[in-house]
Parts: structure tokens; sequence; C-alpha cells
């Protein structure tokens, strides 16, 4: 058993290196392969060009949210602002901002990597506390963690929006690390994270939820319920402390507001001598609210907005904002017991509707997806998502130079790839809720069989 | 008898005064007070035959007035609708030009204050400089394209919305910040523009030189700008408000159809067709402009051609004794049909040999002998070349797709620059600077950082070459891109050029003008050359002391030239979906929304079973059981009202009942 899992793990290095290695190769490719230009890739927030651009405006001592190129957040800017005018002789253009992206790709893995530990060691603690060894044993013989990290590392989106110079893999780091930080323990890591996170997209804003759900009822568990069965049997015996620890959130909104202070006094600084905070608060999160730019992407809203009659679009912002804001409540009742994946399920959703989405936010999900690898085991629809996530990634580029390149397509084709993209995500979304719900009425029913069988015994 | 005539007399002198004393105050407004000058009106012609055998035909029309406090109403000459304008929206300066077709900088001359000055971009410029505070001009610009827009029967109010017009600082003209600047490069100019135009002349187009402009000649040319040009009179001492001078020209590239040429097609290939006012225009001057104060025509020759003239002459071994007048109309290479009132020379230090020569007519004299028409009779090829701007500006796109280009702006040595400064200084040191001035519409989203310079085909590093720049970066559907730098080029340079990569914007389906395919317009990028001078100065004679025109000729403009306009196709919605789009995207939404909530409200059946033996403890779950239970006997009784009495449905009904009555009650 050991030294199985010692194999497994030299195996997760050797392919975690080359991953690394096959970045830096696509990385010093001439020209980048062209990847940075794609609208899958770069969206209006997360183009490195128009960072660049950002930057150039500050230096010429002109606010960087001056015209509407710029929608990134102040400290990005200041990081990695002077990464994109460096220059190396003989080198692609860009390298060191590629260098920082795998970097931080390297992070987010390892700290996937360690969620998915810290996961797996508490929840097999809880099932073998429900006597159910067997369960936690075959559990055990997936890595999760490994697992994980490798699907992260190894996902073409992830490689695609790395080394395609999208700031995406940045933005991932600060949800990861708040991930992680709230499985751990870590609040001031977690608050951290959350607070980053939500400066610089501003949809991890409802991670909130399953942060504090962590911090407070500890990492994911089969649900209450099924401890409650177990304690009738043993007779109000328990092991296992279900209390929601108050503490943990005290400090965790105290963090918070330490963090968000100290974050909007840095960008107060750095925005002070151009038009100060309500400018860059109305550049960055008005534009990501009121989807100014329609230019293509992934996802649906760019093609309804640049159609829908103007009278409309106020009240159109509103429903599809609520369509995300809606959903926040039922599932965390439902999935209250299970935090991270509360969390990867809010991850794709905002993934699919956010107004700027690119394949990045789909890397994130996939890597956390990996995390539930045992408990999603018999996931309905599987292959038939694999084969749609395929086809779409194929066609969606042809699509678009159909209709960019070469205009023998037209909108609708391209529009067409973006929605069955939605579909897959949503059928994802449910089937995984679906597929999780499934497995905590097995663990119910095991229970159930087991003190029938003790209560015959 | 004495009685009798006395009377008479008094009566014929009464009668005599009202008659005599308009004649008496007429003839001192003439006459005119020194420190209080009167409204005057000119009317000038130029005609200028060009090296590719078309014609120039230039009109210029002057009026100055006296800025008056009240709304224009004591105006004789000046149009009161422009007077009212100004003084409404208290505008300093302005110039507004409606052009149709591309001045060829190459052939038609790039370097003379024609050229600079009356060679606008295709469709309509407009801008203005304003005497109000900073924060109010945007709001006088806007009224005042309004009322231009009433005036002149064009769309000028499209330039009132903040992403067509722009405020330049220093690279258009040196202003202090309440200049506007804005062009529709799409604007169709006919007739409908000229009307209006004609109708601010004090004789319309009925009488003076403005009566040849026969619409269907003026329209066939290859070129055709109508400007008009406010601007502050020449500023007294005491710096009073001295007054406004309003400046219309209208310039056209004519091409002469040669009549005489095409019969002996062969034989006299390279000599340009003859011509003649007559045929040019189709009309002919029937006589002065009454009201006009001078009326005068002008025939030009440019330098090249002179010089020409003076080499044929040469060559020919002509007898140095035949009378200047006679050389003038009658030589070996052409003849006038009209001998010149008088002929002004060029003077100066001129970068080549010869200067230029203007004859000039008076009309007024040449009414007494019949309508005035000018002929000009070619005897003999001629080829020379007109003076060209220093460096050779044009612009075109790179790249392909609808997804992003760049914008290029070259500039081509025409070998003029080497004879300005190569002389007198040493090539190191020299520097040639150039102004650039380009607005680029929102939707084209220009990235500032990507300035690439070649030099002679080399690339520079950006801060060798441009020395200044000012950007003020496009703002979606709110504020153009523009781009005003000086560039300091050497002055041996061959070629130059600077790349500007974008992004095509992608706009709402209103946004997109009806034909949405054909692309939209990048207007015309200026460039200046703020050390080359396009002036001319003539000799002084009495009678063209005061020609406007001259003195217009005379003022120390810097060589300007346009770029091209530039057709960029942008990529098009389908325009024909909104409602297909609306409805699948909202299907869409409601999948996500219908199938994750019935997943979560899904409840397996021992769920189910745990939560009525839970809810067994409470009262009303307890009376719903009982309900339930009742119904639960009743089908069997009846199994065909089950379906419409089920349990479910009749508490369903109680509790809406319920909230219903609580409603009524509470709300």
């Amino acid at each position: 058993m050991e030294e199985e899992k010692k194999g497994s793990t030299s195996g997760f290095w050797r392919w975690a290196i080359a991953s690394v290695l096959f970045r830096l190769i696509l990385v010093f490719f001439p020209k980048n392969l062209h990847l940075s230009s794609r609208p899958e890739v770069s969206t209006p927030l997360t183009s490195l060009r128009r960072l660049s651009e950002g930057y150039w405006l500050k230096q010429s001592s002109m606010s960087p949210y001056a015209g509407s190129m710029y929608h990134g957040s102040p400290l990005l800017l200041s990081i990695l602002g002077p990464l994109t005018a460096l220059r190396i002789e003989g080198q692609p253009e860009h390298l060191l901002c590629g260098l920082f992206f795998i970097l931080a790709d390297i992070v987010n893995a390892m700290l996937i990597r360690a969620t998915g530990q810290c996961l797996q060691m508490a929840y097999s603690q809880r099932l073998k506390a429900l006597d159910l060894v067997k369960l936690s044993a075959a559990s055990g013989t997936i890595q999760s963690g490994n697992l994980a990290a490798l699907v992260y590392l190894w996902n073409p989106f992830t490689i695609v929006a790395c080394v395609g110079l999208s700031t995406s893999p940045v933005e991932n780091l600060a949800t990861i690390l708040s991930l992680y930080g709230a499985c751990t323990g870590l609040v001031p890591l977690a608050a951290f994270g959350w607070v980053i996170a939500t400066h610089m997209s501003l949809y991890p804003a409802i991670l909130i939820v399953p942060v504090i759900l962590l911090l407070g009822y500890g990492p994911d568990a089969p649900p209450r319920k099924v401890f409650l069965q177990k304690e009738y049997k043993n007779g109000g015996q328990s092991n296992v402390q279900v209390i929601f620890s108050w503490r943990q959130l005290v400090h965790f909104v105290f963090w918070s507001i330490i963090w968000g202070t100290y974050v909007l006094v840095l960008c107060g600084i750095s925005v002070k001598q151009y038009a100060g905070l309500q400018e860059m608060i109305r550049r960055t999160y008005g534009f990501i609210l009121t989807v100014e730019d329609l230019s293509p992407n992934i996802g649906v809203l760019w093609y309804f907005f640049a159609e829908v009659f103007d009278f409309f679009r106020s009240f159109f912002f509103i429903v599809f904002h609520m369509n995300i804001l809606f959903m926040i409540l039922p599932l965390a009742i439902r999935l209250k017991h299970r935090p991270a994946f509360l969390a990867f399920v809010y991850i794709a959703i905002t993934a699919t509707f956010k107004s700027y989405p690119s394949v990045g936010d789909s890397a994130l999900y996939f890597g956390l997806l990996a995390l539930f690898a045992n408990e999603l085991a018999d996931i309905k629809f599987s292959f038939f998502l694999f084969c749609g996530y395929i086809g779409v990634s194929l066609l969606s580029p042809v699509m678009h130079n159909l209709w960019i390149w070469r205009g023998t397509g037209n909108a609708n084709f391209y529009f067409a790839t973006g929605m069955a993209y939605a579909c897959l995500q949503i059928i994802l979304v449910v089937e995984s809720v679906s597929a999780m719900l499934d497995h905590d009425r097995m663990l119910m029913k095991l229970v159930a069989a087991r003190k029938h069988v003790d209560s015959k015994s | 008898m004495e009685l009798l005539r006395r009377p008479i007399f008094s009566l014929l002198l009464l009668l005599s005064l009202p008659i005599s004393f308009p004649s008496i105050s007429l003839g001192s407004a003439v006459q005119g007070e020194d420190g209080h000058r009167e409204e005057e009106f000119t009317e000038e012609l130029l005609l200028k035959p060009l090296p590719d055998r078309k014609v120039l035909a230039h009109f210029h029309f002057e009026n100055t007035a006296q800025r008056t406090q009240s709304y224009g109403r004591h105006h004789h000459l000046f149009p009161k609708a422009i007077s009212q304008l100004v003084k409404k929206f208290a505008v300093r300066e302005m110039e507004l030009s409606f052009t149709q077709g591309r001045w060829n900088y190459e052939s038609w001359g790039g370097f003379d204050p024609i050229s600079s000055s009356n060679a606008k971009p295709p469709g309509v410029e407009l801008w203005a400089t304003f005497d109000v505070p900073p924060d109010q001009v945007d709001a006088s610009w806007k009224n005042l394209t309004h009322s231009l827009s009433g005036l002149f029967c064009a769309s000028i109010n499209f330039l009132e919305s903040s992403a067509t017009y722009s405020a330049p600082e220093w690279a258009f003209q040196p202003a202090s910040g309440n200049l506007r600047y804005g062009t529709l490069p799409r604007e169709a100019v006919c007739t409908e523009n000229l009307t209006p135009w004609l109708k601010l002349l004090p004789c319309r187009d009925k009488a003076g030189i403005s009566s040849l402009m026969d619409r269907p000649s003026i329209y066939r040319g290859f070129y055709h700008s109508q400007r008009l040009r406010l601007r502050p009179a020449k500023i007294i001492a005491d710096g009073a408000d001295s007054g406004i001078v309003l400046e219309q020209t209208l310039t056209v590239v004519l091409q002469p159809n040669g009549f005489r040429t095409k019969s002996s097609h062969s034989s006299e290939n390279k000599i340009s067709p003859t011509w003649a006012m007559s045929s040019l225009l189709g009309r002919k001057i029937e006589g002065r402009c009454v009201l006009a104060k001078s009326s005068n025509v002008y025939l030009q020759l440019e330098r090249g051609l002179v010089a020409e003239l003076n080499a044929l002459k040469e060559n020919q071994e002509f007898v140095g004794t035949t009378v200047l007048n006679d050389d003038l109309i009658k030589n070996p290479a052409f003849e006038i049909s009209v001998k010149p009132d008088w002929v002004l020379k060029e003077v100066g230090n001129l970068p080549t040999g010869s200067s230029s020569l203007m004859y000039g007519y008076s009309i007024g004299k040449s009414t007494d002998s019949g309508p005035f028409d000018l002929h000009l009779t070619w005897k003999s090829p001629m080829v020379w070349s007109c003076p060209r701007p220093p460096l050779h500006a044009s612009r075109f796109l790179m790249g392909s797709g609808n997804e992003r280009g760049a914008i290029a702006i070259s500039l081509r040595s025409t070998g003029l620059n080497e004879g300005l400064y190569g002389s007198n200084k040493d090539k190191e040191s020299c520097v040639l600077p150039v102004n650039v001035f380009q607005v680029v519409p929102w939707y084209i989203k220009v990235y500032f950082h990507t300035i690439k310079v070649f030099i002679d085909e080399q690339r520079k590093a950006v801060p060798d070459v441009i020395e200044k720049i000012r950007v003020s970066p496009s703002e979606d559907k709110v504020l153009p891109g523009v781009m005003e730098m000086v560039l300091k080029l050497p002055c041996g340079v061959k070629s130059a050029a600077m790349t500007l990569e974008f992004d095509k914007g992608f706009l709402h389906i209103d946004e997109y003008p009806p034909d949405a395919n054909q692309g939209f317009d990048i207007p015309s990028a200026i460039i200046t050359f703020p050390n080359v001078e396009a002036a001319m100065h003539f000799n002084q004679f009495s009678s063209s002391d005061k020609s406007p025109l001259l003195s217009r000729f005379r003022e120390k403009n810097p060589v300007q030239s346009y770029t091209e306009v530039l057709l960029v196709p942008l990529t098009t919605p389908d325009f024909s979906m909104p409602y297909n789009v609306i409805t699948i995207t909202c299907t869409v939404f409601a999948l996500y929304f219908g199938s994750l909530l019935n997943v979560l409200r899904k409840r397996a059946s021992e769920e189910e079973r745990l939560l009525r033996a839970k809810g067994r403890s409470s009262p009303l779950s307890r009376l719903l059981a009982k309900l339930r239970r009742k119904k639960e006997v009743e089908p069997q009784s009846s199994t065909t009202s089950s379906s419409l009495f089920s349990s479910k449905l009749v508490v369903k009904i109680i509790l809406v009942a319920a909230i219903a009555i609580c409603w009524q009650y509470f709300g």
C-alpha cells in the first residue's frame, strides 16, 4: 500500500514536471502560436495586451482607465505592467509574463493537490467514524488531490489560458488560495484569497458562502442526517462534532475587513493621481456588470446584448445576474455539508454565466471537479459531456475563423457553439449536483442497512 | 413771378435734398474712416493650368464686417445668418468645408497656399474656436453644428455627439483648448449644399464671378471643395474687437474637354487641351457684381511652367526686342486671348530659380467690351511639375480579417527637402519636424503602446523619433481616439513609416448604418510641416495691393496635407436575429434554472418517509395527514374524480385561499 502510494507520488511529479516543460516549450515558441488573440483565451478583462496598453497609459502619466482598454485591477497592473514592458533580446515578447503565468499555474496545481489531500483525509476520517471503512478504503485508491492537480495541469484549457497570456491563472490563484485556506483552517489566507479574487473579477464574491461553511463546519463530510442516524444507533454517543464554529466566522469577517481595507488603500494610492477609487470601480465592476464590450467570447451574453433592444438592456442585466444569485441559497441549503463541492458548483455557474467568460474559468472548475472524483464516480452523461467539450472546443475556432476571417459564416455560427458550450456546462453542473446527492443517499442507505443488520443481529 | 419762382425753387431744393443726402452718406461710407472700417465685399477667381492637363479654378469671395452688438440688423453686405451665428455662439474662428474627390498632392501641388489651405478631406470638415470659458465650449459646439446643419442642408448635426468630434491641442492648429474639430467623411456633397452657400454672397449667383457657377460643370470636375472660413479681421492696435472676415472659396479641378485636340489627336498628342472659361465652366462673366469692391480674375502660371517657358525662349533664340506684354500673351508655348491688365511676379527667396507669374484682369473694365471670357491656347507641349510638399504622406491599412489590423502612415520624400536644407545646413544636425494629427473613431480600438516607427526601412526606437506625443484614448460610444505627435525626422530621410495596431470593435445592432457591410471610415490624418511655410509673395502692384486672395497667399501658413480616408470593414451580427437570440438565450437560462432546481428538490422515498415521521409532531401536519388519509379513502369510492380532487390540489387551494384572505385583511 505504502509503496503503491510512493509510486503514485513519483508518477505525479513526473507528470507535473512534464506539463511544466510542455508549457515552457509553448511559451518559447515563436509568435506564441497567436493564442493570445483568441477570443476564447483573452477577454477584455483578461487580455494581457490591454493590460500593457493600460501600463503604457500609466507610464505616460494618464489614468490607466482612460479610454476603454483596461478594466483590470490596478494592483495587477503594477505587478504585471513592468513585466510586459521588459523585453529580452532575441526572445519572444512577453516572455517574462509567460513565465509568471506558468509559475502561477504550478502554485495553483500544488494548492489544489494540498486541498485535495486535506479534503480526502478529513473525508476518510468521517467515513471511518460511520464504520464505512470499506468505502473509505475504496476512496483511498484514487488520490484525488494528485488527480485534480494533474487534471488542472494537463487540461488543454489551462495550458491554452496560461500560454495564451491571459491573466486568468492569477485570478484562479486567488480563488484557489481562498479555498485552500478555508480547507486547512487558515483564516487569514482564506480571507486574503477571497478579497483578492473578488477584487480582481467580482464574481468570486459569492464564494463567501462556501468559505464560511468550510471554516464553520470543516471540510466536506457525509450529510448530517447520517451521523444522526448513527448517533441514534449508538445511543447518543457521537465522536464527530457537527457544530458551527462562530469563532472562525468572526475571524474570517475580521480578516476580510482588514484585507479589504488594505486592498482598497493600495488601489487608492495607485489611482489617486488620476480619477480615484470611484472611477476605478466604475471601470472595473461597472464594466463587468453592464457588458459594455460586445466582442465575441465563448459566453452567451455578448451576442444577446448586441442584439437586444436598448430599452430592455437593464432588465436583462438584472435577470441574468439574478440567475447566478438566485441559486446561491438553494444550493447552500442542500449542499451545506459539502462546502468544497458547493464552491465548485458556484465557480462552474459563474464560469457559465459571467459577462466575459474564458477557458481559464473552465480550467479552474475542471481542476476542482477532479477533487470529487471518488464521490462523483457514477455521474451520468460523462461520456456525452466529454465528447461535447471536445466537439465545442474544436468547432468554436472553426466557426470563429469562418465568421471573422473568411467572412463565409455569420455570427450565428459562432454563437451556436457558445450556446452549446453553455448547455454543456449547465448539464455538467446539474449532473454533478445530482450525482453528489445520489452519493449522499447511497451513504444513508448503507448506514441504514448496517443499522438494520446490527439491530437484527 | 418772383414769388411763384421761389417756391418752385425751394420745392426743387427740398426734393433734391433726400436724393443728395444718401449719396453723400454713401460716399462717406465708401470712402471710409480709418478707425471705423465698413463692410467690404470682393470677388476673385484664380485659374491655373495643372501639369496633368487639368485646370484649377479657385473662386474666392471675401466679406468683411464690423462686429456689432445687435444681432446683425445693420449689415448691408455681410450675411445676417452668419453674423447671428457668430454673435450667438461666440465663434472666434471657424472653417467648414464640403469636399468631393481627393486632392492629388503629387500632380496638383502640395506646397502652395491653395493646396495647403484649400485641399480638404472628402466629406465635411468643421472646426471652430470659441470665445467662451472652457466648460461651455462643448455646448457652443453642439449648438453651432445644429445651426450649420440647418443652414447648409447637411448632416453636420452628427458632429454633435461627443464620439465624433475631438479637441486637438497643438498638432492641428495652435489652440488654447477651445478648438473643436470634427469630420464626416461619408457626407455626400451636392448642389443642395452649394445653393445655401451661394445665398451668403451679396449677388448670389446672379451677377459677377459667382455667375460662373454652373452646377453641372462644377460637379463634373475631379475635385471640388466648397469652403467657408470665418476669421477675425486684423487686430487693431488698441486691441478692440475688430471685425470679422467671411471667406468663401470654391476650388474646382476641371478637365477641359479639348475640342481642338480631338481632330489632330495623333500629331498633338502631348499638347494640353485648349480651354476657355466658357468651355470649362459653361458660362462667361457678364459683368461684375456691383456690390463688390473689386472683382478680379487671375491666371497663374506655376514656377515650373515659367521655368519651362524661359528655357523654351532661350532655345528658340528669341530676339529680345519684343514688348513685354505681347511676350506674355503670345509666346511659343501658349496664347491668351485677353491682354492682362497687370502682371505680377513672385518675389522672395525661392527654392527654384524661377518665380511664378500672375496675370490679373479686372472685371469692371472688361464689361464694356462684352462678356469676359479667357481663352488659353497651347501651342507646344509643356511638361512641368508643381511644387510638392517635403514629404508625401499616405496612409493605409494592414492585416486581414475582421478582428484586428494596423494603420500605417507612410511619408515618402519628394526630393524637395534636400533642396530646402541640404545646401545651407549639415545633414547631421538638421531635423525636419512633422506634426501628425489623427482621429480614430471609437470602434477602432487603437493600442497606442504598439507604435512602431521605421525610418528608411529600419526600425527606430520610439523616443528617438517621436519628440512629443499626446494621446486621448477612445472610450466606447463616448470619445474618439485622438493622437497628436511631433516626429523629428532627419532632413535626408528617404522614407518614414509609422504603424499602429488596433482591434476592431463590435457594435450594437442599432449602431450600424443602413449599409453596414460597406465598412466604416477612418477620417483623414493631417500631416503638417511646421517649419515649412507655404507662402507666395507677389510684387506689390497698386491695384493688387488690397486683393484678399493675394494677401491670403502671403500668409505664412505651414504646409499641410491630408491623407486618404480609410475604409475599415467591420463584422456584422445577423440583423434579422434579435428575437431568435433573445428566445434561445432565455431558453438556455430556463434550462439551467429549471433542471438545477429540479435536482435540488428531488427527494428519495426514504427521505420523504423520514420527513413525514418527523413532521407528525406538529399539529398542522397532523391535520394535513388526517386530510390526506381521508382523501386516501376517497379514491376507492370514486376513481373518476380522483384526478380532479386530489389531496394535494385541495391543500394547495386552501393554502392559496388562506394567503389571499390574509392578504386581503393585512395587506
